[in-house]
């Protein structure tokens, strides 16, 4: 018995994008830019210290100015009904707990007129210095309760993993292991920069309000700012059928939201819209935290694991935890009897971070696919034949089988694609023209869950038109497409059948887009009330469509098969540098990935999702860092001429290729998730080629020039 | 302070009243409703509001509408690249090539992509160009990488992007 069917359908054709036409003339409505009458201007006004206390608010200046409205601040804000949490309690007291929060605002009849007022309001503080130094002597780590403090989840981590977990005995292991490593990493904290800056355009209306806003999650957005303002859920409106970008920082669209919302209320009726400046994304929306990650191997001399220990120590913000699962995929990678993972952290004058793509995995994956590779040189071992030899029968951990593991068939198909075979392992012995070159692998790994929360209704009507509901999001992620091509399956109609509503609270409540699984509550979802229709139309209708038409709804079904199952997307990674002898400069003319990841909804859509994914492990590799003044406690290279991401000259050939599967157990699709999985290990593969290229192991990212230089 | 102006865009004149600190980003989104163009930085460094004035690409967050109007320039944007519900062949090929997913940045990339093939038409090299005084420019894979590195892509489609644009520059 399994879950999956064998249906042949829409699903799995490379449809082009239903959004095509509208995006690229820019005529896909995004938050900020929906035609509303007569709006007004928010500006942010911004804290100039660390940690402290404000003191005193002139905003005289800023009144007098013609086309002000009003200046909030913390004296004026409206008192929340809830303010349990400190994103969404934005001026609710004098307190600053890091550089950039928000103080208040000024809203004005124009935009220009509202951020030039902004600098006219005048604070003063009681500033204090702050500690923003992460390290592991530190002597106030602590283990983390993420979950605890904000999460519905147990455990300790954002996932509602423990932070430590501990099989055997790592320490008498590692003390007579023939071969053993212990070496640290760094990885330093990255923003997601999506191309759309978070934006809010709130209206209020009496009691009832409408909030435009870039949302990964309508629904959950909402049930958080309905609680802060204390109204009922169904009075807050929120509408985001399309999101420019996002990469976590758009799940919890709080601070920013909460202001639009309190900035509107002192304009009643007139919508308020407020979009946050590039620079001011850098202090507001979160980053991925920085870690430091020490990873020990134990192994006999055949390469086999008998020992990992991976301890990670990561920052988080004073005014909130938050700490993610670095330690994961370590956990469920290789088989090994005695093995141990810690998470610490330490609490900093900083903003708070958040979920970005791959949390904790794609910078533990970092450290553990580098160590793999150091494994493998100080052994003699090819790095593919060493992580065969480790492959696990079972979930390392749990003991649980896995729905589905294909890491070995992704590294041997991307191995006869990218031409591995017969590598020479020798390093800093390629040169062409002044530049080193060399190859490099790492596998991926991510999880493929089930968040809770969605609900789907389809209506059909007299001329034979499906309408599918669901508060979905697509941000770039091609729901909208890839939705509408299962809810065709699910149907046994055609695309052209189904009209896909998603993206707004009106609609039936969904899970947020995140964790890698979208497709997989939503899918599940569409599913289930497919079924329930089409049993609907037959049995009380005897397949008649009757004139009003037919709907049925439901909410996603239980799978019995999650607690019986470890269900993961697995991946392998390659990657070709080339390293300029004479300047260090790093050049990657190829990545290519073969991914286990179910079956594809979309091929198109899906094979950007993973090119993109891993574009931006490049770019994780090579280019990002959010360097933070250790005096001001504020990210000083906050902007895009400074915070490098990979632009279009920085990419050469990025090609990336799956197992043709479905996986039986995971929902009816047979698909597991792809987003976060391909920015998994390319990090690991790009260090790895440099090391294969120059000989240096570079163990802190990003692999900057000046660390190929000695 | 304000000021009376109009500005061409998209084959249509407009007549408002703007004040003087409006970028011409600014003036498209908010007082002309064309929000083809995006805001991605408002600094010039991301490429998401690039528009064809007088037919060279600019980054419209950096160019002040009242300046654009007393220079009487013909402002084109992504939505005026289309003829009704005739795409450009640049758009045509961004859809094929599934040259994007968000889509914010993408209709600057098109806008970008059709002013760099009338660039490269008229000869001029680029930094990775071997031969700086040919009339002939080869829009090769690296050629087109290299000029279309103005306008940035988070969603990282770089690698579709490429081959979306040399489908229409060597059809």
């Amino acid at each position: 018995m399994t879950l999956t069917n064998d249906r042949v359908g829409a699903v799995g054709v490379p449809l082009d994008r239903i959004d095509g036409p509208r995006k690229v003339r820019g005529a896909a409505t995004y938050a900020y830019e929906w035609p509303l009458r007569d709006p007004a201007y928010l500006y942010p006004l911004q804290s100039s210290v660390a940690v402290g206390r404000i003191t005193g608010v002139d905003a005289t200046a800023a009144l007098a100015e013609p086309g002000v409205l009003a200046v909030l601040t913390h004296l004026n804000a409206p008192r929340l009904a809830w303010s349990g949490d400190p994103e969404v309690a934005v001026l609710q007291s004098d307190e600053v707990a890091f550089r950039g929060q928000f103080v208040g605002a000024v809203i004005a009849d124009t935009l220009e007129t509202a951020r030039y007022a902004a600098g006219l309001v005048r604070m003063e503080y009681d500033e204090r210095p702050p500690d923003v130094r992460l390290d592991t002597d530190r002597d106030d780590l602590h283990r983390p309760r993420h979950a605890a403090i904000f999460g519905s989840m147990e455990g300790d981590l954002q996932d509602g993993s423990p932070a430590d977990s501990a099989v055997g005995d790592l320490d008498a292991e590692l003390e007579s292991a023939a071969v053993t490593l212990d070496v640290t990493y760094r990885t330093p904290i990255h923003h997601h920069n999506p191309m759309e800056p978070h934006t809010a355009v709130a209206v209020w209306n009496g009691d009832d309000a409408t909030l435009y806003c870039s949302s990964q999650g309508v629904h959950l957005t909402r049930q958080l700012l309905a609680g802060a303002f204390g109204i009922e859920a169904e009075r807050l409106q929120l509408v985001s059928p399309h999101v420019g970008g996002a990469f976590g920082s758009k799940v919890y669209p709080a601070s920013y939201a909460t202001l639009a919302l309190m900035g509107a209320q002192l304009a009643p009726g007139r919508p308020v819209k407020f979009a946050l400046t590039r620079q001011q994304m850098f202090a507001v929306v979160g980053y991925r935290p920085a870690s430091v990650q020490r990873v020990r191997l134990g192994a006999d001399r055949e390469g086999r694991l008998t020992a990992i220990g991976h301890d990670v120590v990561q920052q988080t913000a004073r005014v909130k935890e938050y700490a993610e699962q670095t330690v994961g995929a370590t956990r469920a990678m290789y088989a090994a009897p005695n093995r141990r993972t810690t998470t610490r952290v330490a609490a900093l004058d900083l903003p708070v971070p958040t979920i970005m793509r791959g949390p904790g995995e794609s910078t533990g994956m970092f450290a553990i696919e580098s160590a793999m590779d150091e494994l493998a040189s100080a052994v003699g071992i090819d790095p593919i034949e060493l992580r065969v030899r480790n492959e696990p029968r079972t979930h390392p951990e749990s003991g649980l089988p896995f729905s589905t593991r294909e890491l070995v068939a992704c590294l041997r198909e991307g191995a006869r694609r990218f031409g591995w075979d017969g590598r020479d392992p020798a390093v800093r012995t390629r040169r062409e023209a002044g530049w080193l070159t060399g190859t490099g692998v790492a596998a991926s790994i991510y999880p493929s869950p089930r968040l809770p929360g969605s609900s789907a209704t389809i209506r059909l009507d007299a001329g034979g038109g499906y309408t599918v509901e669901i508060g979905a999001a697509d941000i770039g992620t091609g729901t909208w497409t890839a939705l509408t091509q299962i809810a065709a399956e699910a149907l046994e109609v055609t695309v052209d059948d189904v009209t896909l509503r998603i993206g707004q609270t009106s609609l039936p409540g969904a899970s947020s887009a995140g964790f890698s699984s979208g497709i997989n509550c939503w899918g599940t979802t569409i599913y289930e009330a497919a079924g329930r229709l089409r049993a609907r139309l037959e049995s009380e209708f005897g397949g008649t469509v009757p004139a009003e038409g037919i709907e049925a709804s439901a909410d996603m079904p239980d799978n019995p098969y999650v607690s019986q199952y470890a269900m993961y997307s697995f991946g392998a990674q390659f990657a070709e540098v080339r390293v300029r002898e004479d300047t260090g400069e790093v050049r990657v003319p190829r990545l290519l990935g073969v991914f286990d990841v179910g079956r594809v909804i979309n091929p198109k859509t899906a094979c950007s999702q993973l090119i993109g994914g891993m574009t931006q492990g490049l770019s994780m590799a090579l280019h990002e860092e959010s360097v933070v003044d250790p005096r001001f406690g504020h990210v000083v290279n906050n902007d895009f001429a400074a915070y490098h991401v990979a632009s279009n000259a920085d990419v050469g050939s990025v090609e990336a290729h799956w197992l043709e599967e479905r996986d039986p157990y995971i929902n009816p699709m047979g698909s597991k998730g792809l987003g976060e999985v391909c920015i998994v290990g390319t990090a690991a593969a790009i260090a790895n080629a440099v090391h294969h290229a120059t000989g240096i192991r570079v163990r802190d990212l990003p692999i900057t020039l000046d660390k190929l230089l000695s | 302070m304000d000021q009376e102006i109009i500005l061409r865009v998209d084959g249509r004149e407009h007549r408002l009243t703007a004040d003087t600190r409006t970028t011409l980003l600014d003036a498209l989104r908010e007082r002309l409703g064309n929000t083809s163009p995006k805001k991605g930085c408002d600094h010039g460094q991301c490429g998401a509001c690039t528009v064809l004035l007088d037919g060279r690409r600019v980054t419209s967050c950096l160019v002040l509408a009242v300046a654009v109007a007393s220079d009487e320039a013909e402002v084109v944007t992504a939505e005026g690249l289309a003829e009704g519900d005739d795409l450009h062949p640049v758009q045509r090929a961004f859809i094929t090539h599934d040259a994007f997913q968000c889509g914010y940045c993408t209709p600057g990339q098109i806008v970008s992509a059709v002013g760099m093939l009338g660039e490269a038409g008229e000869g001029w090299p680029s930094v990775v160009s071997e031969d700086l005084d040919t009339d002939e420019v080869v829009l090769d894979e690296r050629e087109i990488a290299e000029r279309m590195s103005g306008n940035l892509c988070r969603c990282a489609a770089y690698a579709n992007i490429v081959p979306a644009i040399s489908e229409v520059a060597q059809p």
